[in-house]
């Protein structure tokens, strides 16, 4: 068994050294009485995971050892629930309560406007669908084409409910026209969703503008700050609602918050015993906010440090990728967030390019309908009115904290490599 | 998702690139769907005097389940006369990878369609009769183009070119 064992390891070690994605593939392949001793799968599966570059941090991200180490004592010994008298519950609550301040400190706001939720896509249909029942006679919705589908889909079900929804195009970067915002509006518009930083495009919003206009014309301004949050500094003097998750920023998945600014009407959607001041009830998952605050913590600490660490491996991945033949950039240049960046490959496929760059061990997304469980493309690239071909062969790559620039040249080293072999089957060659 | 025969098909596709000096080609999807296969044989006599597809080969834009079934019914094909060429289904192509995620079905029925294009294209260049399963499925293909192009109306056309 042991000999079993280290000649496994020996193979997988070598293989690392030849084409990354052989190492998984002998992984997966290892006979079927060794997959039995769990402790050598993970043993493999550790190499394999060090041999990992990922690049998909739009998707989610590694939660961060001292956002594990901090979380760790409310799974077992704090396990209390944050609403019961005892001690148990008021060592938990005051230890949640600590990171309600310590959240709301980074958005300027106040503890009482910080609604713990399971996560964005409730905090988004709180915002809307809770902002509709406390204002019933409004039943207009404004939001751009771009939007996260727990915006889009949340607002196309409010239309089968009787609500109109307007649709705000965008132009070739992902931006919306301020006027045509402002000329939008109307007497029984509810809310304006514009989301911060596109998560797919990473094209950003001029949020403070769309909040003025907001309040100028006596709406309610709701932004899912998903993506920009805790990567940018983010001027929210003018928004009411904002959205946020913890697994985009090196925080546990499951947990995210709704900032709903004082005074700002909203009804709970989902009842049960009045947590969060009433408006959304469920026991609080304390482990998840304890981690959520460790995480806001970190990403606001290094936030600088990061983000020009980020911001220069998008201006390499923008210059050399315009290198390779029939490329282009998807969002803008510069108007965007610094840990995604989004293009297309001329004559070739998103997802077999996907799955290529997976052989050599490195993980990226695209936008592709083969991708999509309906085999439609995504809409954001859609609306950005990118030649269907070109939505086709899109990818997106999505760096973090933890991306070195040994990984980027790695990337880069193989992109071009992928593109070319998947344009040698292509029956549609660039340049001819 | 893949079984291991669509990622090995994948990685080494067998068959691929442009037949040199081809007897038909068979051209099925559409690129704003997402999917293009070109499929070319080289038809000739085998000793018996039977036609046979001599030579295969085939050009792909499409996901990794495009491209392995393109790899897989271009090695089915080979060899076979065009009456066994033309009875191959994408279910046998599906199978002969060890299946195909559900959505990805689509993807085998595009390679059995190039191929029946092909011999189509092949008959009906040389005046000769086509055999009525090849001619039904010549039309349920060029109905289904008319159909996606329909579909596809309203998303923006190929508006500029790459830079």
């Amino acid at each position: 068994m042991l000999l079993r064992i280290l000649i496994s390891a020996y193979q997988c070690q070598s293989v690392a050294l030849g084409r990354r994605g052989d190492l998984r593939r002998s992984v997966m392949r290892t006979p079927v009485h060794l997959t039995n001793r769990t402790n050598l799968v993970s043993f493999l599966q550790v190499i394999y995971m060090m041999k990992q570059i990922y690049l998909d941090n739009s998707a989610t991200t590694a939660v961060a050892p001292e956002v594990m180490e901090a979380m760790a004592p409310f799974f077992s010994a704090e396990y209390g629930n944050a609403s019961s008298l005892h001690g148990f519950g008021l060592r938990t609550r005051h230890a949640m309560e600590k990171s309600r301040e310590e959240i709301a400190d980074t958005l300027q706001a106040s503890p009482a406007e910080i609604v713990f939720t399971s996560g964005a896509t409730e905090a988004n249909n709180l915002a809307i669908q809770g902002a509709a029942r406390a204002r019933p006679n409004r039943r207009h919705l404004i939001i751009s084409k771009i939007e996260h589908h727990s915006v889009l889909h949340t607002c196309q079900w409010m239309e089968t409910q009787g609500y109109e929804v307007t649709y705000l195009d965008v132009d070739r970067s992902g931006a919306i026209d301020l006027d045509e915002l402002r000329g939008a509006i109307r007497d029984e518009t509810l809310l304006v969703s514009i989301m911060a930083g596109n998560n797919e495009i990473g094209t950003l919003a001029p949020i403070s503008e769309i909040g003025a206009i907001c309040r100028e014309k006596g709406v309610l301004f709701h932004t899912d700050a998903v993506q920009a949050y805790g990567k940018i500094p983010l001027p929210i003097e003018t928004v009411d609602l904002l959205s946020v998750s913890a697994h985009k920023l090196s925080g546990p998945k499951g947990v995210g918050l709704l900032f709903v600014r004082k005074k700002t009407p909203l009804l709970s959607i989902v009842h049960g015993g009045e947590h969060e001041q009433g408006r959304r009830s469920g026991t609080e998952n304390v482990p998840g906010i304890i981690g959520m605050a460790a995480a806001a913590r970190l990403s606001f600490g290094e936030m600088e440090e990061t983000a020009a660490r980020l911001r220069g491996y998008r201006k390499q991945l923008i210059a050399e990728i315009a290198a390779i033949p029939g490329t282009q950039l998807n969002g803008h240049e510069t108007e965007s967030l610094h840990h995604i960046a989004n293009f297309s490959f001329q004559g070739i496929e998103g997802e077999s390019m996907v799955m290529k760059l997976d052989e050599h061990g490195i993980a990226v997304s695209t936008g592709s309908a083969c991708s999509s469980p309906n085999l439609e493309p995504s809409h954001v690239l859609v609306a950005l009115r990118i030649p269907l071909a070109m939505a086709h062969g899109s990818l997106r790559i999505s760096t973090g904290r933890q991306t070195t620039a040994e990984e980027i040249d790695t990337l880069l080293k193989f992109l071009p490599r992928v593109v070319e072999e998947l344009r040698v089957i292509s029956p549609f060659k660039v340049g001819e | 998702m893949y079984t291991d025969k669509v990622i090995e098909h994948f990685r080494h596709p067998h068959n691929m690139g442009k037949l040199d000096d081809y007897s038909a080609i068979g051209k099925v999807g559409n690129i704003v769907c997402g999917d293009v296969m070109w499929l070319y044989i080289k038809v000739e006599k085998d000793e018996q005097g039977r036609e046979i597809i001599a030579d295969i080969s085939w050009e792909t834009f499409g996901c990794t389940a495009a491209i392995a079934t393109s790899s897989m019914s271009s090695e089915i094909a080979k060899g076979k006369t065009l009456d066994a060429a033309i009875a191959i289904t994408n279910r046998e192509v599906a199978e002969g990878l060890g299946g195909l995620p559900p959505v990805k079905m689509h993807c085998s029925a595009l390679a059995a369609d190039a191929l029946n294009e092909a011999i189509y294209a092949y008959l009906a260049e040389a005046g000769r009769e086509i055999p009525p399963i090849l001619a039904r499925r010549h039309d349920r293909i060029s109905k289904e183009v008319i159909a996606l192009e329909e579909r596809y109306r309203a998303f923006p056309e190929a508006e500029e070119s790459a830079t």
